[in-house]
């Protein structure tokens, strides 16, 4: 789409888009094509010279244990905090559509985790289930349940899982409240009239109608609990115990800047990038058909 | 056949149910929004005590007498607990975060209406590809070009500089893409009428397009202060001088691997202090929030 009337002038708008291009260029692009050229290149024991090795360094991370554990966790970490984020949103937001008056006040107390940084939320749940400071860890303790998520790696994911999952809720809470407001009125009445009790209505109208926020936000929350979480990862389990809690772009960031392996994190970063394609595709063809909707 | 009382009585027990209806949905609302508020208040409170207290592990519910103490300690020396990392001031780190936020909203902003301008407003050779180039960077976060992105800033000198830490986070496809979406919505009479009274490009961006776009200029600031305030992944990459430390990064850097070394009442008014700036620009300025994350997000 374009408009019909424009102004003339080729030097103009190229000086327009500079500051913008400039950027990308070299804090995008050339990064970016570093990666891929690096992904396939290995650097000696002392970091002086780097050889072409075709395809070895990929067939070496997808076959390192680690990188696949990081894999799964990624699943199970991202998964987990979609669904959480989403039921828990979608739940809050058919009751304050229900309270007609008052849904507004709701939203602003619920919509205020969202400004909360994710090493910050992390934080604040580390005070409340840290074993033996935090009010929950140690209640947990003291019933007989041992609890230590620094040990004990099913906890460490179960609380990375919470934390980051608190904090997306206020997102999803705000489309799926306004996705509910958009239902009209009429087709609900008109449903219970004809004798739908609410739960019926609910799977048979506001569920269908509310499907394409929902999938929207799904792929939201997956890039979310993707990209997003490294802070609530690294200030609340370092990744661990063990590898635990590491997640791919966890481990990218561990391999490259702490182990400083140049052609698996050069790999890895490339791995990563075919995922954000993925994903960005899914979503940018989920919103053409939204705007038809 | 319904009588005029069965129709009432019908009214009166409709009306009934909806009301025990509305009644269990705020009961529930209202312990959704205290359980969402809990992590918050257990800090809070945290923080109005003295680090025995808390050490201890004797995690109180109500406010202690050492919240003055406390935020004097964090804001003037960031507590004085053997670190690793040393200490660095709250208001030190939250001052480099205000400017860091600010400066990576009104860059973004910036570059972005001045992109979206030339790509809506002009045809020339190589639109397209400009676009495009300016899209792709929506697959190229940080986090999957840690590396080589490092390598650049060590080159261009631009580690522990502030420059380092906002330049590079000020490209955006996100707000190209709605200033982009936004001026499409401009009707070409106003270009027209501009074209006839003698006004150029400039002119027309500066009387036209700018005031039109104040209400979405407020909306992304809303947001983009929020995301510049809790970077977290670029600080900690580029900036290891205490000077330049943003309170995001410096706060979970407070708390060391020992446990005994923590002095939790300050790390507890120091995330306090961390989160307060954003919390507050969210609720206060709810609506243009709420504008600015549904239109972005579109």
């Amino acid at each position: 789409m374009r408009k019909k009337v424009i102004f003339k002038g080729i030097a103009l708008p190229w000086l327009l888009l500079l500051p913008q291009l400039v950027i990308t260029g070299v804090f995008f692009f050339w990064p970016a094509g570093q990666a891929i050229y690096g992904s396939f290149l290995r650097e000696d024991a002392f970091g002086l010279s780097r050889e072409f090795v075709g395809l070895e360094n990929f067939r070496d991370v997808l076959a390192d244990p680690n990188y696949l554990a990081a894999g799964w966790n990624t699943v199970v970490f991202s998964s987990s905090v979609a669904i959480g984020a989403l039921g828990v949103a979608l739940f809050l937001a058919v009751q304050a559509d229900k309270a007609i008056r008052g849904a507004d006040a709701y939203k602003t107390m619920l919509i205020w985790p969202y400004a909360v940084a994710p090493a910050v939320a992390a934080v604040l749940w580390l005070f409340m289930f840290h074993p033996q400071i935090g009010l929950f860890g140690k209640a947990l303790n003291g019933i007989g349940i041992r609890w230590d998520y620094k040990v004990n790696g099913d906890q460490a994911m179960l609380l990375v899982i919470m934390a980051a999952a608190w904090k997306q809720v206020s997102y999803n809470f705000i489309f799926f409240l306004a996705g509910l407001q958009s239902i009209p009125r009429a087709v609900l009445e008109a449903a219970a009239i004809d004798g739908a009790r609410p739960v019926r209505r609910f799977w048979t109208i506001i569920f269908p109608l509310l499907a394409p926020t929902s999938f929207f936000l799904l792929v939201v929350n997956i890039v979310y609990a993707f990209f997003d979480t490294f802070g609530t990862i690294h200030a609340l389990t370092q990744g661990g115990p063990g590898q635990a809690t590491s997640t791919l772009i966890y481990k990218v960031y561990v391999d490259g800047v702490q182990n400083l392996n140049f052609g698996a994190s050069a790999a890895q970063s490339v791995i990563l990038m075919a995922i954000v394609v993925a994903l960005t595709a899914v979503q940018f063809r989920f919103v053409e058909r939204k705007v038809h909707y | 056949m319904l009588t005029a009382a069965d129709d009432a009585a019908l009214v009166r027990a409709t009306a009934r149910r909806q009301a025990r209806s509305r009644y269990v949905a705020h009961a529930v609302l209202t312990l959704g929004v205290l359980v969402f508020a809990f992590p918050i208040w257990l800090t809070l409170v945290g923080s109005s005590h003295d680090a025995n207290t808390i050490g201890r592990g004797d995690v109180p519910l109500w406010f202690g007498a050492q919240a003055i103490t406390n935020y004097i300690s964090a804001w003037t020396t960031g507590g004085s607990a053997v670190r690793t990392t040393g200490q660095v001031p709250a208001w030190l780190m939250l001052w480099n975060s205000l400017n860091m936020a600010v400066m990576i909203a009104l860059g973004k902003i910036a570059i972005s209406l001045l992109s979206a301008y030339a790509v809506v407003f002009f045809s020339f050779p190589g639109r397209m590809v400009a676009f495009w180039l300016i899209f792709i960077t929506l697959m190229l976060p940080v986090e999957v070009r840690i590396i080589p992105t490092f390598e650049v800033m060590v080159n261009l000198g631009l580690i522990n500089t502030m420059s380092g830490l906002v330049v590079p986070l000020i490209a955006s496809a996100t707000a190209t893409l709605l200033f982009r979406q936004f001026f499409l919505t401009i009707p070409d009479e106003y270009v027209e009428a501009a074209k006839i009274d003698g006004a150029g490009p400039l002119r027309f961006f500066k009387d036209v397009v700018m005031p039109l776009s104040v209400t979405n200029i407020a909306a992304l600031f809303v947001i983009l202060f929020i995301y510049g305030w809790n970077q977290y992944l670029w600080p900690l990459l580029i900036v290891s001088d205490k000077d330049l430390e943003t309170v995001v990064v410096g706060m979970s850097k407070m708390i060391g691997t020992s446990d005994s070394q923590n002095e939790w009442n300050i790390i507890m008014a120091t995330a306090v202090l961390a989160m307060l700036p954003p919390v507050a620009v969210v609720v206060f300025m709810q609506r243009w929030f709420v504008k600015g994350l549904t239109e972005t997000e579109k």
